[in-house]
């Protein structure tokens, strides 16, 4: 079991640790509805550090980055990123990422902790073509997600740049706690705003001591992985292993607008063809008219009882409280406002298709 | 860790009280902290009699889902219905406003197979 360099931290402050892709990580402090509302209404850090590193170098990284990755990085300019995934050859995805440009000629693709090693291999595979520098920086690096409405005004005291002036997906390369040459990114796995800080090992205590030093009048606290699971789930973000693997194409899953055929990739002409003739079976969002709390792998049945699909996600929505999920079921159930049962035990609970996000600040 | 010594308690983590022939369940203050936050409980069998180690309901945190299994033999004579709209409670007082059912028992003799305060702190190690 692998720690991150602030294990000791979250123990200290009275977490409950889980193994998680093969680390020690906090699934929470003070309880998860609780951490959930920090997130949600003033600011909260995760320790999220497992996630995995590449950064990809040379003059042939943008086409190595082309050939693997759905969306189109020639898109991105140095200071922007964006939401991609790697498809594999026989229509799944290996992974989804997000992919910043750092430099003109370095990027930094930000994995899945479960799936690096396989990630590392598969986009080795494809640089034999094309000879790009790869550097796993996994090990090495550390993220802190800092997240919330009030993420902004409770972090500007700790660097020099206007916080408030980088745009979503966008990043700069500045100081932070006293620390240079940090990445500040607006992204996140919440929906409530704020960022995410990749820096040095060595560096992450400091910047985590400091940030709950100036979000102490903010109400900052730490955020374990259950509600992080929650939170992304209220804005009805994929997580890969329950909602996208490797036998889920990106235009089932909703995926489309991270998928885009004015360039050649990995199985794109599949995939094109599956997005002009349609898919058989969708990603869908659903919320239980009734009380229960749909769970991953339950069954998704039609008015007769009939399984028509699976749930891949499912909770109970600390901020709507009622049970909401993701799953595939086919196409005809797919439409907005159509009701689906979830079996919950010996009950076929009703559940209406809706729009994402589940829930919206 | 709350274990009050007054109750009888099973290796399933739960408590009971008994009073005559009924029997107050919850469950206890080490299960609702590995729990988490519960956010539903579900007990669908009022007024059916179980069996010991039969299941009588569910008991469902943010993360988690497990059963809850009658701890004595018995007619669930009453269900706590303020849990429906605060699961919460069990959380927060355990043995208290958090009771789940109460039990009607058919074989008084089961009672003396449960578990002391003693033998339940041993087992969880408390």
């Amino acid at each position: 079991m692998k720690n991150t360099a602030l294990t000791k931290t979250h123990e200290a402050l009275g977490a409950k640790m889980v193994p998680f892709a093969g680390y020690n990580m906090p699934v929470s402090y003070e309880g998860v509805n609780a951490e959930h509302e920090t997130v949600r209404h003033n600011v909260g850090v995760f320790d999220v550090s497992h996630m995995g590193e590449f950064l990809i170098s040379g003059q042939n990284a943008l086409s190595l980055i082309q050939k693997v990755t759905s969306n189109d990085a020639s898109k991105l300019t140095v200071g922007k990123a964006q939401y991609s995934c790697l498809p594999n050859e026989t229509g799944g995805i290996v992974d989804d990422l997000i992919v910043y440009r750092i430099k003109e000629e370095q990027y930094l693709l930000v994995v899945n902790a479960s799936n690096i090693e396989k990630d590392w291999a598969h986009i080795s595979k494809y640089n034999a073509e094309f000879n790009a520098e790869m550097r796993n920086l996994s090990e090495n690096y550390s993220l802190l997600a800092i997240q919330g409405p009030k993420a902004v005004e409770a972090m500007q005291s700790l660097t020099s740049i206007d916080l408030g002036a980088i745009k979503f997906y966008n990043f700069e390369v500045a100081d932070f706690a006293g620390i240079h040459h940090v990445i500040i990114s607006a992204t996140g796995y919440t929906g409530s705003g704020g960022f995410e800080i990749y820096c040095k090992n060595e560096e992450v205590k400091q910047i985590w001591d400091k940030a709950f030093e100036a979000g102490a009048d903010f109400g900052i606290k730490p955020i374990g992985l259950a509600a992080r699971d929650t939170l992304r789930l209220e804005m009805g973000y994929c997580l890969y292993g329950n909602d996208i693997n490797e036998n889920s194409s990106p235009i089932e899953a909703g995926l489309s607008w991270i998928t885009k055929f004015t360039k050649d990739f990995v199985n794109s002409e599949a995939l094109e063809k599956q997005k002009i003739q349609g898919v058989e079976r969708k990603l869908i969002a659903f919320e239980l008219n009734e009380r229960g709390i749909p769970r991953h792998d339950y069954e998704i049945v039609d008015s007769q009882g009939n399984k028509i699909g699976v749930v891949t996600s499912g909770t109970m929505s600390p901020s709507l409280n009622k049970g909401i999920g993701l799953g595939y079921v086919p196409k005809i159930f797919s439409n907005i406002g159509n009701t689906i049962y979830v079996q919950i035990r010996k009950k076929a609970i009703p559940a209406t298709v809706v729009k994402l996000p589940f829930y919206s600040n | 860790m709350n274990i009050p010594a007054e109750l009888k308690y099973t290796k399933d983590h739960e408590w009971i009280k008994l009073d005559g022939d009924v029997a107050t369940v919850g469950i206890t203050d080490f299960a609702q902290s590995e729990l988490g936050d519960i956010v539903y409980v579900e007990v669908e069998t009022l007024d059916e009699t179980l069996n010991r180690e039969e299941v009588f309901g569910t008991v469902e945190a943010v993360k988690t889902v497990s059963d809850l299994f009658q701890p004595l033999s018995g007619e669930i004579v009453e269900f706590n219905e303020s849990l429906e709209d605060e699961p919460e409670k069990v959380n927060s007082d355990p043995y208290g406003e958090g009771w789940m059912v109460k039990i009607k028992i058919s074989t008084p003799s089961e009672v003396e197979e449960l578990l002391s305060a003693e033998a339940y702190k041993e087992l969880i190690g408390a």
